[in-house]
């Protein structure tokens, strides 16, 4: 970490940004900038790999250290960056294809290890940089350009798939909400660990209105909740519906209404090691249900790239053989006089 | 001691011991070659297992051997036929009769020799012998009651004790060989330091084994010695033994300590190269980093990251593992990143012959991506050449930001040899191309490259002033940005290429041996069959031809004066163990150049005697 301060302009880089007007990216590299220049950590101590796709062209436009790598590999290779230098802030851009089709295996592996790198996930439910394909979190029945009856198969809920990882950090933001994504951005840099940012994006050519429900902040208020740590679960616009167990499940309660008050109403753990309620609330979904926004989930557990050092460093401590040379003339040596 | 008027003098002598998988033949040869070796002699060693852990027993198909090459002098191979051949049922007999000659002796376990254990091995009659028609001298022992009488009071089960009779086997060929069996105690104790009862057990049977060839030695012809080497000057040193898979392990690491950066290894467990993991996972207190991944793409991605973090970055593979490498390998030729992978060849295609050796994926390595990819390949000559050339692999990705494939093969790999302990002070130096502060006033750019040898600088993620992108797309010349340009694709195409091409400058020559003057054949190999052929051409000119042998190391690019050397040469033979592809690759790079060719695709090793045979006649043509 280091004392100087930074503004969203020290991590632009002189690159032309080439997405399409209208596009969700523009508006989630203004808000990665703002936290980037919050979080205090210098450009230069500042990696973002990326893999392959629209959003993948990302790091090109950060004035950070930057890797357009291959499709799919980019949790790999984000992997060996932070493992051989834990001092770097790391940061992996994945749209939803990237992530969660070609690149699947290392997206839960990185989780499962947990590795402190903070995966951004743009998840527009579509392949654009190939014209309008479905991806795998496209719903099912969806028409697309290779799905042209609509797809016959089910998506996956990436919030599901992290925790199946044993993912400690999960999540939300829209797009085009700056303010709060630059919070959960700024809140999954600070997590210690692998940390997954769901981004719900829009593409304005190939999958235009996905994300209308939640496209302005009047929306927001009625379709979605801002999940706080510590802060009962309330959301509208007039702020008098809430989320409340029931048996195994939730439902969504009016205060005021049934004798019911604000102080029936659940209270958001984000640390809480079990990961139950935080899926519940992570699956969420309209109409009946208001979507989560904010941070559901943040555990605390121990860094692959730390502990791949610490055990080095006991090693070394307890091992008197610290040069090649010197380990080659133990054992079973023999000498020729 | 055996009566010293019965033993026999060898220049070498080759033994092989052979029994079901789960026999312990692997761990009798080691021991038997590393007592040799601690004697002064010199060996070469060739594990030959199944790919199934344990096959069915008995069986033909779960048959491991283990050969052993002992020499007074230096010994090139792990040996054609055998001397000695331990056979520990009727499978391993009847899979091993090709490496017998008619001299050899065969020692079998005569208890397993019963009616069932001969149906397991398809033999249809019940003397095993007479059926293979050999008339070898046999010691046939009853190994399995003498072990089992051995232990009798030992307090172990019928299983465990029988997992000692691989020792009744070694102890005996000690015997047979002069061997004392010190060493081969102290070996046991080490191995089993945690169970001592087992480590005793093995060493109390070892020694019956040993006292059963003594007692009875009036039943074999002779036994034998091989003298200690010939202590010239240049031998004197401290020795031990090592394989190609330990070799390769610690020039990565001796490289990573000579550039002062840290070692990154990224691998994904895989047949026959999975040891370089272990190995270098072993060796945390020399500060090396072992990520074992999730599968052998990510194996190489980490070692991307890792470079492109700062550190020496590298992954180990075989076969399969190499083609799912490709793409991330490219990432590293159009990024221009440092990059060692190592290739252990197995035989293919596909998953092919996981345990066996070839060199088929000679052409994989230098062509096998999309694009034009061009990079560094080198293949190591011998198992204690894989240090050197794992060191040189890493230097010339460090110096040359560029990726190294480093190939070798199962039989190098898993083959051993005694080897003189280097002295990293001998070693030529690392120096990365680094950025320096001097660049940011002429203006640098990722791509900027020292004009000489046109390989770019490296800034490293953590340095102030040199952020950058990189990334798989192709970049501007001049500007490092995106670009599609095609003059400047054209521009940066020649420019990749010739930055290997400049490498070839900094390569030792390429060098002839044998009659390199008025050779009428010029024998031309590459890789892990160096001991063979260089055993082929010497024994070729003790019989009066004049023959000479070119080794290559450095496949690409090819040492400066290859083409120059060739060309002096009327007849020459390359011999590889593909169908073709170094000579087509020669063909291609020198133009007009005739060549005949020798190739063998069988998984094992080259056959010398068979070698001579051939090219006596191709001189004869």
């Amino acid at each position: 970490m280091c004392e100087k301060q930074y503004t969203a302009k020290d991590f632009k880089s002189d690159q032309y940004v080439r997405w399409c007007p209208g596009c969700g990216d523009h508006a989630l590299i203004t808000s990665l900038q703002k936290a980037m220049a919050e979080l205090g950590v210098a450009p230069h101590d500042t990696v973002v790999i990326s893999g392959i796709g629209c959003s993948s062209r990302l790091p090109y436009y950060i004035n950070s250290y930057g890797f357009h790598t291959i499709h799919g590999r980019a949790a790999a290779i984000a992997t060996g960056v932070k493992v051989a230098n834990p001092k770097l802030t790391v940061w992996q851009i994945s749209g939803d294809g990237d992530g969660l089709a070609i690149g699947g295996n290392h997206f839960i592996h990185a989780l499962r290890r947990n590795v402190n790198i903070n995966i951004v996930l743009l998840n527009n439910h579509i392949y654009g940089l190939t014209k309008g394909q479905y991806s795998p979190t496209s719903p099912r029945g969806f028409v697309s350009k290779s799905s042209p009856y609509g797809t016959v198969e089910d998506p996956f809920r990436p919030a599901e798939l992290a925790f199946g990882a044993r993912g400690r950090f999960f999540a939300r933001c829209v797009d085009v909400d700056l303010a709060n994504s630059a919070e959960v951005l700024k809140a999954s840099a600070q997590h210690k660990g692998a940390s997954v940012v769901e981004v719900l994006q829009n593409c304005v050519i190939f999958n235009n209105g996905s994300q209308s429900n939640l496209a302005t902040k009047e929306l927001r208020d009625d379709n979605a909740i801002y999940l706080e740590h510590g802060k009962p679960m309330i959301f509208g616009k007039n702020r008098d519906k809430g989320l409340m167990q029931e048996g195994f499940g939730l439902k969504v309660v009016k205060i005021g209404e049934n004798g019911i008050t604000e102080k029936d109403i659940l209270v958001h753990d984000a640390h809480c090691e079990d990961n139950t309620l935080h899926m519940k609330l992570a699956l969420m979904e309209g109409p009946d249900f208001p979507v989560a926004l904010g941070v559901i989930r943040d555990v605390e557990a121990p860094c692959y790239d730390e502990c791949v050092h610490q055990q080095i460093e006991e090693v070394k401590a307890k091992k008197k053989i610290h040069t090649l040379e010197e380990f080659l003339h133990t054992g079973d040596t023999w000498e020729i006089k | 001691m055996a009566d010293e008027k019965l033993v026999k003098e060898l220049e070498d002598v080759v033994i092989r011991f052979s029994g079901d998988s789960g026999d312990g033949m692997q761990l009798a040869g080691n021991i038997f070659s590393t007592v040799s070796a601690v004697l002064g002699n010199d060996i070469s060693t060739f594990p030959d297992y199944p790919a199934e852990i344990r096959a069915p027993q008995g069986t033909i198909s779960g048959v491991s051997g283990y050969q052993v090459h002992i020499g007074a002098h230096k010994v090139f191979t792990s040996g054609d036929k055998c001397h000695v051949l331990v056979a520990m049922n009727p499978a391993a007999l009847k899979v091993n009769t090709k490496h017998l000659t008619p001299r050899s002796i065969i020692i079998t376990d005569s208890d397993s020799f019963t009616k069932k254990d001969l149906e397991k091995a398809l033999y249809t009659t019940d003397d095993a012998i007479k059926e293979l028609g050999i008339n070898n001298p046999v010691l046939a022992v009853p190994i399995s009651s003498m072990c089992k009488e051995s232990l009798k009071d030992s307090g172990l089960d019928n299983k465990s004790m029988l997992r000692c009779k691989n020792m009744f086997a070694l102890g005996l060929v000690c015997w047979l060989f002069n061997r004392p069996l010190e060493h081969a105690e102290h070996m046991l104790r080490e191995k089993f330091a945690k169970k001592p009862e087992i480590a005793e057990a093995n060493i109390k049977v070892l020694n019956d084994g040993y006292n059963y060839g003594h007692n009875t030695h009036a039943s074999v012809p002779n036994t034998y010695r091989v003298e200690a080497h010939d202590h010239d000057q240049n031998l004197k040193g401290v020795y031990r033994d090592v394989s190609g898979n330990m070799a390769t392990a610690y020039g990565l690491v001796a490289a990573a300590e000579k550039a002062g950066l840290q070692l990154y290894l990224g691998s994904y467990p895989i047949t026959p190269a999975t040891d370089i993991l272990h190995e270098l996972s072993k060796l945390k207190n020399l500060g090396v980093v072992t990520v074992q991944c999730e599968d052998e793409i990510s194996g190489c991605c980490n070692a991307i990251g890792a470079s492109f973090a700062g550190s020496l970055g590298v992954t180990s593979t075989s076969g399969p593992g190499i083609c799912l490498k490709s793409e991330a390998i490219n990432l590293a030729v159009i990024a221009e990143l440092p990059l060692v992978v190592v290739d252990v060849q197995r035989g293919g295609p596909s998953t092919g012959m996981p345990t066996k050796s070839e060199q088929t994926d000679l052409l994989q390595a230098v062509f096998g991506r999309n694009g034009e990819s061009p990079l560094v390949v080198i293949a190591a000559t011998s198992p204690t050449n894989c240090f050197d050339s794992a060191y040189m692999a890493c230097k010339i990705a460090l110096e040359h930001m560029t990726p190294v494939i480093l190939l070798t093969d199962g039989y190098i790999a898993n083959g051993s040899a005694s080897w003189k302990i280097p002295s990293l002070a001998d070693y030529p130096e690392i120096k990365p191309n680094y950025v320096t502060k001097d660049l940011l006033e002429k203006g640098w750019k990722p791509y900027f490259r020292n004009e000489e040898t046109m390989v770019r600088y490296w800034a490293v993620p953590g340095t102030e002033g040199f952020m950058h992108r990189l990334g798989g797309l192709e970049k501007d010349y001049n500007t490092s940005v995106i670009s599609t340009d095609s003059t400047n694709h054209q521009k940066m195409t020649v420019t990749r290429q010739e930055k290997i091409n400049r490498i070839a400058a900094s390569l030792p020559p390429l060098e002839v041996l044998g009659d390199k003057d008025d050779a009428d054949l010029l024998i031309v190999g590459w890789g892990g069959t160096f001991g063979h052929l260089y055993d082929t051409m010497q024994q070729m000119r003790q019989n009066g031809k004049k023959v000479a042998l070119a080794h290559f190391q450095y496949i690409n690019p090819f040492p400066a004066n290859t083409a120059e050397v060739l060309r002096r040469y009327k007849k020459i033979v390359v011999a590889e163990q593909n169908m073709g592809q170094f000579a087509g690759l020669l063909r291609m790079r020198i133009p007009g150049i005739e060549l005949q060719q020798f190739n063998r695709v069988k998984g094992q090793p080259f056959n010398v005697l068979r070698l001579i045979e051939i090219f006596t006649k191709m001189m004869e043509e």
